[in-house]
C-alpha cells in the first residue's frame, strides 16, 4: 500500500502552519502504511549555505559531533536527527570531515532549505518525535510505508533524497530498478539503499544534471521507470506529481487559492481549511503535474 | 414523504462507521424507517456497505472506498465525490454521486442503477454483471473491462480501451471514445437501442436532456468467446 500526502502553499499567512497541516494528513494515513515513515519540510533557509540532514542511533552525542567539527559548527538536534547548517562552499569538505570523524552518521539530505526526517514506528508517532506540527516552511512532502521491496528500516524509509533540496517519495513497486541501478551507476550516481524507490529518486536527480528540468524529469521517467508507481516529487521551487500509464495506486488532490494538496485518499485531505470549496480532482495517468513558487 | 416514514442522521464527527452500518443492516424487510441522514463522511470507507432494505441513505459529502457496496434495495444518495469501488458488486436498487467517482466504479455489480453525475475514472463497471451506469461526464480507461450483462451510459467521452475483453453488455458513448479494446466493436444503434438507451437515461432522470440520437453503441465482437485451434501451437 503506502500512502502519501503533500502540501504546497501558495498563501503565504499559513506557512507558520505548514507542519500542523502536514501533520494531520500525515495521521490519516497510518493505516496505509504502519511500518515506518518521513516527510521532507521545505523551511527557512538561506542561498549561500547548506542544511545537511543528518541521523543517527538513539542517544548519539550530536552537541560532541558538533565540537569536534569545530569552526563553530551548531547542529539543531530532533530525536535520532540533527541539521548542521554549512556555507554552500563548505559543503564537500564537511561531508568529508563527517565521513571521516563521525563513519557512525549518515547525511540523509541535503539543501538550502530542505530537512527530511524518517524513522521507523507508527506515522503519528514518527511525526510526534521529530515535532512536525511546530514545522514552518512553503512546502512539504510526507509517506507512511508498508514495505515491499526492502526491509523495514529506517534506510528504506521515505522520503528518498539524491540531490540538493529534492526529495521523493513513492506509492508501489518498481519492477525494473535493478536495471534503471545498473545504469545510473555507471552514470556516476550513487545508490545507498537497496531500496526500488531510491532508484527512482536517483534516476531523477540524474536527469535533471543533465539539464532537463523536474517536469522533463518526470517525462522521461514515463520512458525508462516500468512498475507500479504514483511519486510526487519535491524540488526547492515546488512540488510535482506523477502516476504510471494505468494509474494503478490511488492520488486525490485538492486546489484552492490558499494551497494545492495531495493524498492517497481523500481522508488526508478532509481536514485542511476551506476543502468543501476546493476543485478536488484524480490526477491523470502518465501526466506531469507541476507546482512551482515562483508561478504560483 | 408519507405520514410514515421515520427520519434519522448519524453524524460521523462523533459516530462510528461500523455502527452506522449496523444500524442500517438491522433494518428488516417493510421498516418504515426508510430516510438516514448522514454527516460529516469525510471520506471514511465503507459506508452504507452490504444494505438490504428500501431506504434511503442521503451521505452529505466526500465518501471512500467501497460506498454502497453490495447494495440491495436501498437507495445511497453521496452529496459528494466517491472513492475507489462505489456500488461494487451491487445487486439492486439505486445509487447515485452527486460528484465524480474514482476508479471501479460499479465493479462486478448483478443489478440496479448507478448513476455518477460527474466523471468517473478507470475501470468502471469492470466485470459488471447486469448493473445499469449512467455517467454524466466522461469515464477512465479500460472502462467495461469484461463487462458481461447490463448497461454502461457515457453522456461524456470514454478512455483509452474501452470494453476490453467484453463479453455481453451495451456500452452507449455520446462523446469520443480514444480506443476500444480487444474484441470490442461499434455496433448499430438500432430503434430497441435507442428506446432502451431512452430508459436509462429515465432512471437517472435526464430523459429530454439528451438526445438517445446522439450516442453511439459498442459491444461484443464476440470473436473471443471460444478457444481457437490456430492458437493451439501456443501451448
Amino acid at each position: 500500500m503506502c500512502g502519501i500526502v503533500g502540501l504546497f502553499l501558495k498563501d503565504k499567512a499559513l506557512e507558520p502552519k505548514l507542519g500542523e497541516m502536514l501533520s494531520g494528513m500525515l495521521g490519516t494515513m497510518c493505516g496505509r502504511g504502519p511500518d515506518s515513515a518521513g516527510f521532507a519540510v521545505y523551511g527557512a533557509g538561506e542561498s549561500d549555505e547548506v542544511k545537511l540532514t543528518l541521523r543517527a542511533a538513539e542517544g548519539y552525542d550530536f552537541a560532541g559531533l558538533a565540537a569536534k567539527l569545530g569552526d563553530g559548527a551548531e547542529v539543531l538536534q530532533r530525536a535520532t536527527h540533527a541539521v548542521l547548517t554549512v556555507p554552500a562552499a563548505d559543503e564537500a569538505e564537511v561531508r568529508a570531515k563527517l565521513a571521516e570523524l563521525a563513519p557512525e552518521v549518515t547525511v540523509v539530505g541535503a539543501g538550502a532549505r530542505m530537512e527530511l526526517y524518517k524513522e521507523v514506528g507508527m506515522p503519528t508517532d514518527v511525526a510526534v518525535r521529530f515535532d512536525l506540527a511546530k514545522m514552518a516552511g512553503t512546502h512539504g512532502i510526507a509517506h507512511t510505508r508498508m514495505a515491499t521491496e526492502s526491509a523495514v528500516t529506517t534506510n528504506g524509509a521515505h522520503p528518498f533524497s539524491t540531490g540538493l533540496d529534492q526529495c521523493l517519495v513513492h506509492n508501489g513497486s518498481l519492477s525494473n530498478f535493478r536495471t534503471v541501478r545498473r545504469n545510473l551507476e555507471r552514470a556516476g550516481v550513487t545508490i545507498q539503499t537497496e531500496n526500488d524507490s531510491e532508484v527512482a529518486a536517483g534516476y531523477l536527480t540524474w536527469r535533471m544534471k543533465e539539464g532537463r528540468s523536474l517536469g522533463e524529469a518526470l517525462e522521461d521517467s514515463l520512458d525508462d521507470l516500468d512498475g507500479f508507481y504514483t511519486f510526487v516529487v519535491g524540488t526547492e521551487s515546488g512540488f510535482g506529481v506523477l502516476r504510471d500509464p494505468i494509474a494503478c495506486k490511488p492520488a486525490v488532490m485538492a486546489e484552492t487559492d490558499q494551497y494545492v494538496a495531495f493524498g492517497s485518499e481523500y481522508r488526508a485531505l478532509a481536514g485542511l481549511p476551506g476543502i468543501e470549496n476546493a476543485k478536488i480532482f484524480e490526477p491523470e495517468p502518465a501526466k506531469v503535474y507541476f507546482w512551482d513558487r515562483a508561478a504560483a | 414523504m408519507n405520514a410514515s416514514t421515520q427520519s434519522h442522521s448519524f453524524d460521523l464527527a462523533t459516530a462510528k462507521v461500523r455502527d452506522l452500518n449496523a444500524a442500517l443492516h438491522a433494518l428488516k424487510e417493510g421498516s418504515n424507517a426508510s430516510l438516514w441522514r448522514v454527516s460529516n463522511p469525510r471520506g471514511l470507507h465503507a459506508l452504507a456497505a452490504g444494505l438490504d432494505a428500501p431506504v434511503t441513505v442521503e451521505i452529505d459529502g466526500p465518501v471512500g472506498y467501497y460506498c454502497a457496496g453490495m447494495n440491495k434495495q436501498a437507495t445511497v444518495i453521496v452529496r459528494g465525490n466517491a472513492g475507489v469501488g462505489i456500488g461494487e458488486n451491487m445487486m439492486s436498487g439505486r445509487i447515485e454521486v452527486e460528484g465524480d467517482a474514482s476508479q471501479a466504479a460499479g465493479a462486478t455489480a448483478h443489478g440496479g442503477l448507478l448513476f455518477i453525475r460527474g466523471q468517473a475514472g478507470a475501470r468502471c463497471g469492470i466485470s459488471m454483471k447486469g448493473v445499469d451506469i449512467v455517467v454524466g461526464g466522461s469515464v477512465g480507461h479500460m472502462s467495461a473491462f469484461m463487462a458481461q450483462a447490463g448497461t454502461l451510459t457515457v453522456l461524456g467521452d470514454a478512455g483509452e480501451a474501452l470494453g476490453d475483453s467484453i463479453y455481453e453488455a451495451r456500452l452507449y458513448v455520446r462523446g469520443q471514445v480514444k480506443s476500444l479494446g480487444a474484441d470490442c466493436v461499434e455496433k448499430e444503434m438500432r430503434d430497441e437501442h435507442k428506446a432502451q438507451l431512452f430508459e436509462k437515461l429515465k432512471a437517472a432522470g435526464l430523459e429530454g436532456q439528451v438526445d438517445p440520437s446522439d450516442f453511439k453503441r459498442y459491444g461484443s465482437a464476440r470473436t473471443l468467446y471460444h478457444f481457437h485451434v490456430d492458437n493451439a501451437s501456443a501451448y
